[in-house]
Order: C-alpha cells, then sequence, then structure tokens
C-alpha cells in the first residue's frame, strides 16, 4: 500500500489509536491481506510501537498476515456447523481446489479459511464466500457456489 | 463509610485466616499478604508493574459479605472487612490444577517444578504436546509489562490467541525497539529469554536482538548497549557523548 493510501485511512480514523482496530480493518479491506510492510509504515506513522499493532492484528482470525488469494472461502467450524457436518465440507472444498485450510491455492485464485463460528448457528453448516452467507450447505451446493471462481 | 468513598490508599483493616491485618484501599491483595509474611505461591506477580493474573497460583478464598469464592489474589483488591483464607482445601485443589497445567505447559522449566514439588505436585495428567517439550515460558507477559510500563521501549507483546498464544517479537524477527537493557531476562520467573554477552556484542535470544557495547573510555570495559544510551540518553535531553565512561569509573 502506497503512503498517501495509508495516510488517507489514518486520517479517516482521526490518527486516534483506540481506532486502531477499524484502521487494520480498512487495510485489509484494500489489500485483502496485512502485508508487513505496510504495517510497519503504520506503527510509524502513528508512532506506535510496533508489537502493539501485531498484536492485534494476529488476536484476531479475521486478519490475515499471508497474502490472500482473490477469493476468499470461510467456512463456519463453531460447534453448530461442525457437527452438522462442516469438517466434510472442509474436506471436500481442499481437495477440489488442492488447497489445505488455511493457505491459498497456487495461482493465488482462492483462500480457504476456517473460523471458530460466526454466530448463525441456525444456518450451519454455513460458509462464506467472498462476503456472501450461504446457509444450510452441504457438498453439491458448495459445488455449485465455487463453480464461477473454479471455471474463472 | 462506603467504601466507594474510601480514598485509594487509606488505611483499612482487613481478615486473613481470622487475623485483623492492616492493609491499603485498593492495593494488590498478594502484595499485602506478602508484605504481612503471608506465603502464596506465584510466578508473573511483580509489585513494579501492573498485575495480570496470568499464572493462577496465588489463588486465595475471599469472602465479603455471605459469598466466599476462589479468586486470583495479585489482581484482588483489599477492601475494608475483607476476610480472606490462603489455604482452604478448594484452594489446595485448584492451585494443584494451575499446577499441573503449568507443569504440562513448561514442563522444561527447573523454577516450575521446584515450585510445584514445595506445593505436592510433582507430575502432569494433561498431555504434554511435542512443541511444548522445550518449552520454558509460561506466557504470564511479564516481559513485556516491565518492557511497556517500566522500560517503555515496547519492543514485545503477545501474539496470536489461545493456543498460538506466544510472546514473541513482531514477525518473530530481531525486535528493532528493544534497547538490549535485559530487564526482561531479569525479571521473567522461569528464565526463558537468555542473554549471551561476548565483549562486543549482547545478544538476547528469545527477540533475536544482537546489539553491539560501547566500551567505557576509562577502564574499556563494555557496560552497555549503545543503542540503549543513546535511547535513554534521547529520553532525558542527552547525548551519546554524555555516556562514555562506565558507572564504576565515573
Amino acid at each position: 500500500m502506497d503512503d498517501a493510501k495509508l495516510k488517507s485511512i489514518i486520517e479517516k480514523h482521526d490518527r486516534d489509536p483506540a481506532n486502531l482496530l477499524a484502521i487494520l480493518m480498512d487495510i485489509q479491506k484494500e489489500e485483502r491481506w496485512l502485508p508487513k510492510e505496510t504495517l510497519k509504515a503504520l506503527a510509524a506513522e502513528m508512532n506506535l510501537p510496533l508489537a502493539r499493532v501485531y498484536a492485534l492484528a494476529t488476536f484476531f482470525a479475521a486478519f490475515s498476515l499471508k497474502p490472500r488469494g482473490k477469493h476468499l472461502c470461510t467456512v463456519c467450524m463453531g460447534t453448530a456447523c461442525h457437527v452438522r457436518g462442516a469438517p466434510r465440507l472442509v474436506d471436500h472444498i481442499q481437495r477440489e481446489f488442492d488447497v489445505l485450510a488455511g493457505n491459498t491455492t497456487a495461482d493465488m485464485k482462492l483462500t480457504l479459511e476456517t473460523v471458530n463460528c460466526v454466530g448463525a448457528c441456525a444456518l450451519g453448516p454455513l460458509v462464506i464466500v467472498d462476503g456472501e452467507y450461504h446457509g444450510n450447505m452441504n457438498a453439491g451446493k458448495m459445488d455449485r457456489v465455487l463453480k464461477p471462481i473454479k471455471q474463472e | 463509610m462506603s467504601h466507594e468513598d474510601t480514598p485509594k490508599g487509606a488505611k483499612i483493616t482487613f481478615q486473613v485466616d481470622g487475623r485483623a491485618c492492616e492493609g491499603f484501599h485498593h492495593e494488590s491483595l498478594l502484595g499485602a499478604l506478602r508484605r504481612l509474611g503471608f506465603e502464596v505461591p506465584s510466578l508473573c506477580f511483580h509489585e513494579a508493574v501492573s498485575t495480570y493474573g496470568a499464572c493462577r497460583l496465588c489463588l486465595v478464598e475471599v469472602q465479603k459479605g455471605r459469598k466466599s469464592r476462589i479468586t486470583t489474589s495479585c489482581n484482588f483488591p483489599v477492601t475494608a472487612g475483607l476476610q480472606v483464607r490462603l489455604d482452604t482445601p478448594a484452594v489446595q485443589q485448584n492451585r494443584k490444577i494451575v499446577f499441573q497445567l503449568l507443569l504440562a505447559k513448561a514442563p522444561a522449566s527447573p523454577e516450575v517444578r521446584a515450585l510445584a514439588a514445595e506445593y505436592g505436585v510433582h507430575s502432569t495428567p494433561y498431555k504434554v504436546s511435542e512443541e511444548a517439550k522445550d518449552n520454558k515460558c509460561i506466557l504470564c507477559g511479564l516481559c513485556a509489562r516491565v518492557c511497556t510500563e517500566v522500560v517503555g521501549a515496547n519492543a514485545i507483546a503477545f501474539s496470536g490467541r489461545g493456543s498460538h498464544k506466544d510472546m514473541v517479537a513482531p514477525y518473530d524477527e530481531a525486535a528493532e525497539a528493544c534497547i538490549g537493557c535485559g530487564a526482561c531476562v531479569e525479571v521473567c520467573p522461569t528464565h526463558c529469554i537468555g542473554l549471551r554477552e561476548t565483549p562486543e556484542i549482547r545478544t538476547i535470544e528469545k527477540w533475536h536482538r544482537d546489539l553491539p557495547l560501547q566500551k567505557c573510555e576509562k577502564c574499556g570495559r563494555p557496560f552497555a548497549p549503545t543503542f540503549q544510551l543513546m535511547t535513554l540518553g534521547k529520553r532525558v535531553g542527552m547525548k551519546l557523548s554524555d555516556f562514555k565512561v562506565c558507572n564504576d569509573c565515573r
């Protein structure tokens, strides 16, 4: 992320260290992940310890410190989704896209992540693809949702 | 006087195992107990920094009014009329579990093993994972608290969460903000940080930090990392040239 862009995000949040979380979210919205150089520049620009920025960025599962692919597929592995077959869904996607959970395909097309509960347990098993929530998933429906990505 | 009106630090009385004791309003209960000469085990407490309640060893039973409960004493405030019991069966049982968990978390730490043995815990029923085998760190965060609150370097902090929680320099690379003062090394209850020194370089092992040492102009002995002198000097408005001799030669 270039300096001007980073500065505009920081300004948008009044340069307030209390808004660090919102700043990180905005950076990730732009970059899809949190690059090391950007976090270093952010810490320097806001006069914050890098250790604090790093602590916050690693605390939340929503942040990624590794480059993410063009598309993001998040499978909920909370208790409700888990007992309704989320692990099988993860296995299925792992096989279909040849990627291990927590990683990105070699062609940087898809990142597969798991998360422990997004709070929509009634819809379990739940999968979020590029911000869109798909409830009551099974392998067949999963294939239909991921087909456009596969064919890209 | 209700206790909301009592100013912080005012002298009050509370009871320990039925004995009346003097303390100061809202001070750390563990601090008060230690001052009064009671023995309470703990690893993560240090009077110079804020309390964190990480090691869970300083458990006591407290009672105010009718309800009694088990709590960590380090981050429990002393108030007037508080009743504290130190060695009840419930405290002993909970402390035993904490020791067992610590033994599984940091099996390589002689300090944890020695303290556990003092309280009659010699082994753990919990599974020691392969990565934990050589681990000495109990993740109490005392090093980071000292680094932030006392030294002001802010070089280290917790990363991750849950089973991924760790105490590392950012990205587990050389901590650029570390001034190599060694306060964390000194304060670590399990001595897991590690400091090495050659005549030229001081290394803080856990933070991967190598810092050249400043040699005293008079006796020639290396006495502190140059970066430490520069950083602290800047803070008080002095130059590196003001720190050319060591404490002994000054």
